[in-house]
């Protein structure tokens, strides 16, 4: 079965109702590691916060199933729970509590709902221990609260980690790169790629092509003006990298369209 | 915040808004000097006591509402309350023993989660249970008197100690300090009484859980702790009441006595009926809560977490008056739905080397009011004062308010004051962050306010840390929308 499945998905800003997503087709199977590029402000994020089930925008045409189900009907949390992770472009911070207590918090309800025991304090310790290390994150921002005062490099690590520990089926990795210097981007990708495990999907947001020279994608696609409108491999990051965004927002709009209906198989 | 979150939350009822069916002796509603006397008789109480009842009770005629708090309400008729309200089984004055107490008030506390039973969950616990006017029952007494300490209902305090409650009743809170300190003074009807003599550290906590049942009633209570030279003690109060949709007053007094190098740590989880989600019904907890730091070194910290009542009026304090004396103020205020809270703390700084901390979080949600009312008064001779002050301020959702009133009076210019304020809302992206990691709204919520409140809650006693935390949760549940 497909793992993600995005048909013709067009989506609004509640407030104002600007159509910021118009008409993306995607499929995501399992293993399968995506790359998703384009300009800022093309609606990169937005599809993200759409698929996780963020508040404030509204689907008005179109359908996404996750392994099945009609994950548009699913409130944010039951997302969570049935496997998907967003690594956020701007982690939040919540000030008093502390990470290792909300990422055990997190498990232990994705735990329950799987049917699964929930980890007491010494397990727990021991599995975010092992994962830590997948990110070199140290002792001290574990016991520090979510985020507070982390640095940049620091929060996406962060993110990397809960994704570790949550082990989803989809990841989506919102320009978990953006912000962060070669060493730390380093680390952060070794993270993902030790997460690449055949069964779990990743759609890996970007904005750079520099990312994908760490993970390497099985397919590109090129957002623009909410439409993908360039699929490839992983040699379309290279080519954008070379020719400049303007080079897909020049292509016409029928050839584009042509073409993510290809990559939507 | 969004349709979409409020609709996936249900909303909490006040788990303790049951009425228990008990014979009770009432007197009729009315306040007067007869009624007055009535109470003092009905106690068995000597001349001096009801002398100095109604003294307060002819000054209190004399005094009008407050009115400067950020709080409104409908003028309260005085007339209509009723001031005197006793389980019929008690009405010769407090069972001797747990076996005398009702089985129906037994009962009521069981399912209140009060351990009445000397058992093992809260063992390490004394608890002097208040119903309406009167203590029902005082746990580890004995087991307390083995090393000196006294800790019984204020009532059996008159009885057996006249001579300790006389010498500081009014010490702190003199009979004309405030409106409602002189109608408790005219009226109270019962409370707890803590001594805890020279040199001795209590060897548990002890706490007084405070009931009403009767509708119509008003509860008067009056607790007065006592810790002679180098004595601690650590107390706890806690306090319920039905759900009813008319409002009832409630007017304590709570004085603190600390002697040199004495302890007393006074904690509270406040959690009176506040009123239904229109703001209908609800307590009025109108209290006057003070301490004396009067000896050399000692230290008072009040630790409050205010969940409950429709209106909270309450300024606990400090008076530093022995050289080196340290006052501390942490608190959680939360209002919910129609909620009104002006609270605050006073520090005055009359010895040297006194030291005082502030620490006070506000969290409001719905239509929820609430207010941060402090002031730190240095003295012309505390050289050398301390103060930090911190405020912050939550809001959830955009109809509730935050508002900070912090005074500063300083007449030595040696002190040392420093002030902390924020105020912040919680946002969507915290919420969606919390629930994208599978956190349902409410546990984000919960989450958030306890971490907010973090600070607060970490000087609770363990066991009550628990509590406080889980009913920080269980108030702001139907807030997020
Ligand atoms: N909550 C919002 N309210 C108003 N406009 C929004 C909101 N979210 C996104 N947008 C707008 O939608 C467009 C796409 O934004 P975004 O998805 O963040 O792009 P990207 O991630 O590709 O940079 C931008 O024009 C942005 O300003
Ligand atoms: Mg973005």
């Amino acid at each position: 079965m497909n793992l993600l499945e995005i048909t013709n998905l067009h989506a609004s800003i509640e407030e104002d109702g600007h159509e910021i997503l118009k008409g993306i087709d995607l499929v995501i199977r399992p293993g399968e590691v995506h790359a998703l590029m384009g300009p800022n402000g093309s609606g990169k994020s937005t599809l993200a916060h759409v698929l996780s089930g963020r508040p404030g925008y509204v689907v008005t045409q179109g359908s996404a199933r996750f392994l099945g189900m009609d994950l548009l009907a699913m409130p944010a949390e039951m997302r969570a729970r049935e496997g998907i992770f967003l690594a956020f472009q701007y982690p939040v911070e919540i000030p008093g509590v502390s990470n290792t207590y909300f990422l055990r918090t997190a498990v232990n309800t994705v735990r329950k709902h799987r049917g699964q025991p929930e980890l007491d304090a010494i397990d727990f310790l021991a599995l975010l221990d092992e994962k830590a290390k997948l990110v070199e994150m140290e002792e001290t921002l574990l016991n520090r609260s979510v985020n507070e005062g982390f640095s940049g490099g620091e929060k996406k690590r962060n993110e990397v980690l809960q994704m570790a520990v949550l082990d989803p089926k989809l990841a989506i990795l919102d320009e978990t790169d953006s912000g962060l210097d070669i060493d730390a981007l380093r680390v952060a990708a070794s993270g993902v790629n030790a997460l690449r495990d055949g069964a779990r999907g990743m759609l890996v947001i970007t904005h750079y092509q520099r990312l994908l020279d760490y993970i390497i994608p099985d397919f590109v696609h090129v957002l623009s003006d909410g439409k993908i409108v360039k699929s490839g491999d992983k040699n379309l990051a290279k080519e954008l990298e070379a020719k400049g965004y303007s080079w897909i927002e020049k292509e016409p709009p029928a050839t584009a369209s042509a073409v993510a209906g290809a990559a939507a198989r | 915040m969004s349709d979409a979150v409020l609709d996936t939350l249900t909303r909490q009822e006040y788990p303790h808004g049951f009425v228990t069916d008990i014979d009770t002796d009432v007197i009729p509603a009315g306040l007067s000097e007869d009624v007055v006397r009535l109470i003092s008789n009905k106690k068995g109480e000597p001349e001096w006591l009801l002398d100095w009842r109604l003294k307060a009770y002819r000054h209190w005629l004399t005094m009008v509402e407050p009115k400067w708090a950020r709080v409104t309400y409908p003028p309260i008729d005085y007339q209509k309350i009723v001031y005197y309200a006793a389980p019929r089984s008690s009405k010769e004055g407090a069972p001797k023993s747990l076996a005398d107490v009702e089985p129906e008030l037994l009962a009521m506390y069981e399912k209140l989660g009060v351990p009445l039973k000397e058992r093992e969950i809260l063992a390490g616990v004394a608890v002097d249970a208040v119903i309406d006017s009167v203590s029902v029952a005082t746990t580890f007494k004995e087991k307390l008197a083995s090393v000196g300490i006294i800790f019984c209902s204020f009532s059996e305090a008159v009885r057996e100690h006249p001579d300790l409650v006389k010498k500081y009743l009014g010490s702190v809170v003199p009979s004309s300090d405030n409106f409602f300190a002189a109608l408790n003074s005219a009226v109270f009807s019962d409370g707890s009484f803590c001594f805890i003599p020279k040199g001795v550290r209590c060897p548990m906590e002890l706490s007084t859980y405070f009931r009403i049942n009767q509708a119509d009633t008003g509860q008067f209570e009056r607790t007065l702790i006592v810790a002679e030279q180098g004595a601690v003690v650590s107390y706890l109060e806690g306090c319920t009441a039905p759900k009813r949709d008319t409002n009832q007053l409630h007017a304590a007094v709570v004085e603190l006595v600390a002697l040199d190098d004495a302890q007393i740590k006074y904690s509270t989880v406040q959690n009176w009926y506040p009123g239904d989600r229109e703001g209908k019904g609800g307590i009025y907890n109108f209290v006057t809560k003070r301490g004396k730091c009067a000896g050399r070194n000692s230290r008072i910290s009040w630790t409050q977490v205010e969940t409950g009542s429709a209106i909270t009026w309450k300024y606990p304090s400090c008076i530093l008056l022995g050289d080196g004396s340290v006052g501390a103020f942490y608190s959680v205020a939360l209002t919910n739905n129609y909620q009104q809270a002006d609270t605050g703390t006073k520090m005055i700084h009359i010895g040297k080397n006194t030291r005082s901390t502030i620490v006070s979080k506000g969290i409001s949600a719905g239509h929820g009011q609430n207010t941060y009312r402090g002031a730190v008064t240095i003295m012309k001779n505390a050289e050398g004062a301390r103060n930090y002050s911190q405020c912050d301020s939550l809001l959830i959702g955009d109809q509730c308010g935050a508002h900070t009133f912090p005074y500063i009076e300083v007449k030595n210019s040696s002190a040392t004051l420093e002030h902390e304020a924020s105020t912040s809302k919680i946002g969507e992206d915290q919420l969606f962050y919390c629930r994208q990691r599978g956190l349902s709204a409410e546990d984000a919520v919960s989450l958030i306010v306890n971490g907010f409140a973090k600070r607060v809650l970490k000087e609770l006693p363990m066991e009550f840390a628990v509590e406080a935390q889980k009913l920080l949760g269980v108030s702001l549940e139907g807030s997020v929308g």
